[in-house]
């Protein structure tokens, strides 16, 4: 293989795909090539088969589609009981936090009544 | 395994229902769940084939699909309708099978390429399918995306969590081992006579 064929064996998939174009030195060198012509030939029938695969479509064994919608609504179900209890949780969270602020609240009044009497009694 | 190639039947194939997929999709991001079902009815097949090229293997290829379809569900509030929703789900699927491969770890056995073996490969589509399905899967995963399902370079690469230019050279190489597997006879030539 000539050092030229080295050079352009990296290029002519993207030629043979189009997102390369050779530059003019290299055009002439393919054009004299039949190495090279042979392999952007073989590249060109390549892509072509590869793109025919697009359109196969492959049938899965049945039951995919069930399984899909029934993997998401486990999942969405799971994601929903631990929200659940994230709720609860957070809810007796707040619940027990009200009451100590209400307990604390209604200590500082009673405490704030006792020693006003006092002073009452004291003048 | 799957019985084989069938023709297209569901609405991904090129010629049509391109828009009417667009439309699902954004019916189910505004909460439709009909309509997600009826995305999902249509474009599993597709979805399943691109995942079995990907993983080489019917069970994983099963999984992936699963797992796609979740995460598309969960991220349907990102899809905007500016891409095909086939390009979008199939970003999913690349970037699932890769995750699964990768956390897999494990080279399982190719049910796929023994089945498609057991035909004669007389076509040139077929060698190339039996070509794919023995090309290592980080190479495999590369050229299928790109020649096969058309995505972008750097769609693939975001995909696959690689930069864009080892995604080239990935690409280079898969139709380099591709090439020469399919058309041996051009390497054994001896070019000095020519």
């Amino acid at each position: 293989m000539s050092v030229r064929c080295d050079e352009l064996a990296y290029r002519l998939a993207e030629v043979a795909d189009g997102s390369h174009t050779l530059p003019l030195a290299h055009q002439r060198h393919v054009s004299q090539c039949l190495r090279c012509q042979a392999e952007l030939v073989q590249y060109r029938k390549l892509l072509r088969a590869m793109r025919a695969l697009r359109t196969e479509v492959l049938e899965p064994a049945p039951g995919l589609v069930s399984d899909v919608l029934a993997h998401i609504e486990a999942v969405g179900e799971r994601t929903a009981i631990r929200s659940l209890i994230t709720n609860h949780r957070a809810a007796y969270l707040g619940g027990l936090a009200a009451a100590t602020a209400a307990g604390a609240a209604g200590a500082i009044l009673v405490a704030s009544r006792k020693s006003r009497g006092r002073v009452r009694l004291a003048s | 395994m799957s019985p084989g190639p069938t023709p297209s039947t569901d609405d991904t194939s090129p010629s049509g229902g391109v828009d009417e997929l667009a439309a699902l999709a954004i019916a189910a991001r505004d909460g439709d769940r009909d309509a997600f079902e009826e995305l999902v009815r249509r474009t599993t097949n597709s979805t399943y084939t691109l995942a079995l090229r990907l993983t080489n293997n019917e069970e994983d290829a099963r999984d992936v699909v699963q797992e796609t379809y979740l995460r598309a569900y969960r991220g349907l509030k990102n899809y905007r309708g500016d891409a095909a929703f086939t390009t979008w789900l199939y970003r999913i699927c690349a970037n699932c099978s890769s995750t699964f491969l990768t956390t897999r770890g494990r080279h399982r056995h190719s049910d796929f390429a023994d089945v498609e073996r057991q035909s004669e490969a007389s076509e040139l589509k077929d060698q190339v399918a039996d070509a794919l399905a023995e090309l290592p899967p980080r190479l495999r995963a590369v050229i299928v995306l790109r020649d096969v399902y058309d995505l972008p370079h750097d769609a693939i690469a975001a995909e696959l969590g690689i930069s864009v230019s080892a995604a080239k050279v990935r690409l280079h190489r898969a139709r380099h081992k591709l090439r020469t597997q399919i058309f041996p006879e051009l390497d054994e030539i001896d070019v000095r006579a020519m």
